[in-house]
């Protein structure tokens, strides 16, 4: 089966049979990892430029390590050692990147639709790593994977996800992603940030924590962004991790078998206990490490390696 | 040298008129209006199957002169307007330097007389530097030539501030003109904020910091019995406001962008930053409001808001790019072809917003009009010409406009400026 899609720009774009076909992809790329030479060459001789205009530790090394897993050559660029601090624009940093015949951008960018913007003029393939608080395609598709481990069918399943909604890019391709999967998506945040409008994207929205955990077989805490609040979205950590924080006890509403997730880096004990976070019922590490395989075939399938040479 | 236009449809609305009516010019006014002239000494345009319009006047224009000459001149602004068919402009005062006292305003007449081929009248600014703190002296710059008055931009946030700027200018016959936006309700948004842009994840300018300044305004403006008029009203909100304001007897005038009457939030799909304008582009159910506005009167006035940017500045990241569309070349035939074709708005009441409403909001007693003494201010329109926007034909300095390539169904024929054809 191909992969039509020259870029990874969202998960919007993507039909439901696109997904499953890059999560049966990373199953194959799984087990490169789990190898004692964890390489393969499929991506020997391409090109592949990493750049971050914000900070990232997890995705960053992880585009990095899938990269180097498949032999691609893989240079990194961050805001602070490019010449973007010197005031060029993004259009000519990409112009100059590309003049050194690169086969594919991961850009990770704090406004929304860079990556958008970046793929209507250049022609390598763009792979968005995270656009402001637009769509995170790759986290979404690491989490349908991490999920699908533990739950073999996305179909059905109550998902429900907790924080900042309006200002999370995790939330909304997940959002995408697992209505297209068919799961039932709940969304919980306190008003200001989760708009009612969300309720049209195909959510339910809720605002009591205790009620969205009923049965819910995934819950999944975001991060809140201290940094980003001006205590205009709400009045204090001290009242949000009263409302909205995962403790043992609430989540015992979940089924016996919920799984816990969490995009990264967590803030402990605010939105969610250190307890749980380290408890057998927490994924979050899963997570990381299946975001590698996950990474390893969007890359795989947009620079167009052959299905055969992987178990070559 | 005598102008005669022969077997034109004139529609001058200030009159009633709509009927085939010769018009002969000369010395820059009107001469005569009958029903047929001959002049052999004149030089004779057929206007027939043509409609024949007073001068029309966007009475929201940003030249960028001073300051910005590489987005727009006063020379390359007029050239924009007279293939537009505008035969008068009156450009607002965010340049550089701010156009808030009489030197500047004296450069922009000077300026305009020397090198502008239509008439371009100076907006003031209501205070100095747009700061919003102190109002500029009004009564000098109105005798250096400035015709209104206002922050455009940056709004008067103080409601102390306008409510004086609205007493001080009653003495005058002028009009404070505001930009009625709330900017800690609009804060960093790029764009309407609705179901759209929270699944672009782009941050939202709420209906509701426009419908908060047009509210106070309105209030202002009653209170103080002063006239007042709203710059491009983009909700449904702000026109149930002057709706309301008017039918109390509120001295408001209003006004209302081509692309807000046409342009629809869900365009902005692409993240494409032609788009990107303030007020933003509202929900189809705005737009719908905005086209019953204008057509029932609540609305007076059609301004295109031509705001130039080059492309670079546009070529950016969408949350970094400049707000602003490029108006005055295409306005009349999008007009014309969206909602005078499709019946949404009546020649007569189109031609009205574009002219005689504007006239008289800005106090231009001689313009506005097709009677004998007017100024020979003429736009002429061929309503069935298929035109193709191409904004390399722009004469712009800019060509930042999201309508490259639309189809649209007629077009200004022929500017006729103080009885000289600027255009074509």
């Amino acid at each position: 089966m191909a992969f039509e899609h020259k870029h990874l720009l969202g998960i919007e774009p993507l039909s439901a049979s696109d997904i499953t076909h890059i999560l049966d992809t990373a199953e194959s790329m799984a087990e490169i990892s789990t190898r004692e030479v964890k390489k393969v060459p499929v991506l020997r001789g391409k090109t592949i430029i990493n750049l971050f205009y914000e900070a990232s530790t997890r995705t960053r090394s992880s585009f990095e390590l899938a990269a180097k897993r498949l032999s691609a050559d893989i240079s990194n660029f961050s805001r602070s050692t490019s010449s973007v601090a010197k005031g060029e624009t993004l259009k000519d940093t990409i112009l100059n990147l590309e003049a050194m015949n690169t086969d594919a951008i991961v850009i990770r960018h704090a406004s929304s639709g860079s990556p958008h913007f970046i793929s209507t003029f250049c022609t390598s393939a763009v792979v968005n790593a995270g656009d402001g608080t637009h769509e995170h395609p790759t986290q979404a598709l690491l989490d349908a994977f991490t999920i699908r481990r533990h739950r073999k069918k996305i179909k059905g399943l109550k998902v429900v996800i907790v924080g900042d909604i309006l200002h999370s890019r995790v939330a909304r391709s997940n959002l995408l992603l697992l209505n297209k999967l068919g799961a039932h998506v709940v969304l919980v945040g306190p008003p200001p940030l989760l708009p009612r409008e969300f309720s049209g994207m195909g959510a339910e929205v809720e605002y009591d924590l205790n009620r969205a955990l009923d049965g819910a077989d995934v819950v999944m805490m975001l991060r809140i962004q201290l940094e980003r609040q001006k205590k205009i979205y709400f009045p204090s950590i001290r009242e949000y991790r009263e409302l909205f924080s995962l403790t043992p006890q609430k989540f015992r509403r979940a089924k016996r078998d919920a799984i816990l997730m969490h995009p990264g880096p967590i803030n402990r004990d605010v939105e969610i206990s250190a307890d749980l976070a380290d408890s057998a019922r927490s994924v979050i590490l899963e997570q990381v490490q299946n975001g590698v395989s996950v990474r390893m075939a969007v890359l795989y399938l947009l620079l167009g390696g052959k299905e055969r040479e992987i178990t070559d | 040298m005598r102008l005669l236009i022969k077997n034109g449809r004139v529609i001058d609305p200030a009159s009633a008129t709509d009927e085939t009516l010769d018009i002969l010019i000369e010395k820059k006014k009107i001469i005569a209006v009958e029903t047929k002239l001959d002049d052999d000494a004149a030089r004779t345009i057929d206007a027939s199957r043509k409609v024949v319009a007073p001068g029309f006047i966007d009475m929201h224009v940003h030249l960028r002169d001073p300051g910005y000459e590489y987005k727009e001149t006063i020379k390359t602004g007029s050239l924009a307007a007279a293939r537009g068919g505008f035969t008068t402009i009156a450009c607002m005062p965010n340049t550089s330097p701010i156009n808030d006292n009489q030197e500047v305003t004296k450069y922009i007449v000077g300026e305009s007389r020397k090198n502008a081929v239509v008439n371009v009248l100076p907006i003031a600014a209501v205070t100095l530097g747009e700061k919003g703190e102190e109002l500029t002296e009004m009564g000098e710059l109105l005798a250096a030539g400035a015709v209104a008055f206002s922050d455009d931009g940056q709004p008067v946030a103080s409601s102390q501030i306008m409510r004086r700027a609205l007493e001080y200018a009653r003495q005058f016959r002028t009009v404070i003109i505001d930009h009625c936006e709330d900017k800690s309700l609009s804060g960093q948004g790029v764009m309407n904020e609705g179901a759209i842009s929270y699944r672009l994840g782009l941050k939202g300018i709420p209906a509701s910091s426009e419908e908060v300044m047009v509210a106070r305004d309105l209030i202002l403006a009653e209170e103080a019995d002063a006239g007042i008029h709203l710059a491009h009203l983009s909700t449904r909100g702000s026109v149930e406001l002057v709706r309301q304001a008017k039918a109390r007897g509120v001295k408001v005038t209003a006004e209302v962008a081509p692309h807000h009457l046409v342009l629809d939030d869900s365009l902005l799909e692409g993240y494409d930053t032609r788009l990107k304008v303030n007020p933003p582009l509202r929900s189809l159910d705005d737009v719908r409001a905005l086209q019953e506005g204008a057509r029932d009167g609540t609305i007076d006035v059609i301004a295109t808001d031509h705001a130039p940017h080059s492309p670079d500045e546009k070529a950016v990241e969408f949350d970094l790019a400049p707000f602003g569309i490029n108006g005055l070349e295409t306005a009349v035939s999008l007009i014309l072809d969206r909602l005078v074709h499709r019946k949404i708005l009546p020649l007569k009441r189109f031609i009205e917003m574009f002219s005689t409403a504007p006239a008289r909001i800005l106090h231009l007693d001689e313009k506005g009009m097709i009677e004998v003494g007017a100024d020979a201010d003429l736009t002429i329109l061929s309503l069935n010409q298929n035109t193709v926007v191409d904004v390399d034909r722009f004469r712009s300095r800019s060509r930042n406009s999201p309508l490259q390539g639309w189809k649209l169904k007629g077009a200004a024929d022929m500017t006729i400026v103080g009885g000289r054809i600027i255009y074509p």
